[in-house]
């Protein structure tokens, strides 16, 4: 049975060195392949290589792709108003560890 | 049972349209949405006004919630009465966000969610035959990065019994933590997701589980990526005039050279001495200057001494 509870699980990273597939976000999320073309062409997530026959996906797509899926669902936001949300994110992070950094 | 106002988590009045609740709504979903805010209980927040969103939203609930009046005297248990609800007809409770995880005086009221087993849109369902993939966050420790090893996580399961109601199961998920893991990581357990749906064959195989991992703080640690960040007190002469002091790093103390004439601020690389990922982070130790207390008359008087040796306007930069 699957849903053991007693067993040690190994678990496997998806990291920068992550190549997932199209199909891998699709059932991950359970979402319709033009979603995922549509994040990609907005910008919310970025394919490893654009150009590549099929793309492919790092792991640090991932939490992009959650924190998308969330807002769209909770705000109400479109892909395009995630990539803005997502960039404007960043942006404060990185002030706020040049904050306290003590970086001008 | 604690007696929740709706209207006041959502701010307003008792007779707001529908209108001036979803404005509040959106409002207040904004401001407290785990993933943009920075204010302290925002993802608790964030739910109770999800909850609140989910009664006053719907004309049935609202009806319903609005025939409690305004909840038990102070000090008061808060009972639902046994005619609650009666000649409402109300839709589904767990349309709402985050599916299945209200209040207990929700719960009373309007039952237990409907099961999401996929928390994210759920628009597209696969006929593989294969079960459906789970998603969890859980908050590990720093410790847990550092060094890899075993962590006990609790998740709670939705459940649809054999009655078609649906229950939280608690589960009790060991998992072998890789060493290096970052902050906002995933890590896939595959087959354990949903069990394949009945009759999906000899073949079919269980859905995979993926945990999106997060860091409890640490008490001395700050992680950003794969780096750490320590902040180290160091006294006015060591920074003045340059030492070495002791100072803790995942690895344990080592001896770290103050250059002179450091100040509070002062960035120090020690490389490779932050999370153990491949390529490792490295480990920063930002000085913060601390000051010796002026407690007693030699400590004073030291301070006076310093003074007139040293003439020093700390505040020529602000023009004064």
């Amino acid at each position: 049975m699957p849903l053991s509870d007693e067993a040690y699980l190994t678990g496997e990273i998806l990291d920068e060195g992550s190549a997932l597939s199209v199909q891998d976000l699709e059932r991950m999320f359970a979402l319709e392949q033009r979603r995922i073309v549509e994040w990609v062409e907005e910008g919310v997530i970025s394919v490893l290589e654009i150009d590549a026959a099929e793309w492919r996906f790092s792991g640090a797509q991932l939490r992009r792709a959650r924190i998308a899926l969330r807002l769209e669902r909770d705000l109400g936001v479109n892909a395009a108003g995630v990539a803005l949300a997502l960039e404007l994110l960043e942006e404060l992070e990185q002030l706020r560890r040049d904050r306290r950094l003590g970086r001008p | 049972m604690e007696f929740k106002d709706y209207y006041q988590v959502m701010g307003v009045a008792r007779d707001a349209t529908e209108a001036q609740i979803k404005q509040a709504y959106r409002k207040l979903a904004r401001k407290y949405h785990p993933d943009v805010s920075k204010e302290p209980n925002a993802e608790a927040r964030f739910k109770e006004v999800g909850e609140a969103y989910e009664v006053l939203r719907s004309p049935e609930k609202r009806a319903a919630y609005d025939r409690l009046g305004s909840g038990p005297r102070p000090g008061e248990e808060f009972r639902p009465p046994p005619d609650f609800g009666s000649g409402f007809e109300f839709s589904g409770a767990g349309q709402g966000a985050e599916g299945a995880d209200y209040s207990d005086f929700f719960e009373s009221l309007f039952g237990r969610a409907r099961a999401g087993a996929n928390r994210y849109a759920g628009e597209r369902h696969f006929d593989t035959g294969r079960g459906e993939d789970h998603h969890a966050k859980v908050m590990l420790d720093l410790d847990a990065a550092l060094t890899g090893g075993s962590r006990s996580f609790t998740l709670r399961v939705p459940e649809i019994d054999a009655d078609g109601r649906l229950s939280m199961r608690e589960r009790v998920l060991n998992v072998q933590v890789p060493k290096g893991i970052l902050p906002g990581q995933t890590i896939r357990l595959a087959g354990q997701g949903s069990r394949p749906p009945d009759g999906a064959g000899q073949k079919a195989t269980p859905g995979d589980l993926y945990i999106e991992v997060e860091f409890q703080p640490h008490p001395l640690y700050r992680a950003e990526g794969r780096d750490l960040y320590l902040d180290l007190p160091v006294a006015p002469w060591e920074a003045a005039l340059g030492a070495t002091v002791k100072t803790p790093t995942p690895g344990g103390a080592v001896d770290l050279k103050i250059p002179a004439g450091s100040h509070a601020g002062t960035k120090l690389r020690l490389r490779g001495r932050g999370i153990p990922a491949s390529p490792p982070g490295e480990l920063y130790v930002v000085l913060q200057i601390a000051l010796p207390p002026a407690s007693d008359e030699k400590s004073k008087a030291a301070y006076r001494a310093l003074a007139e040796a040293l003439p020093f306007n700390p505040r020529t930069s602000l023009g004064v």
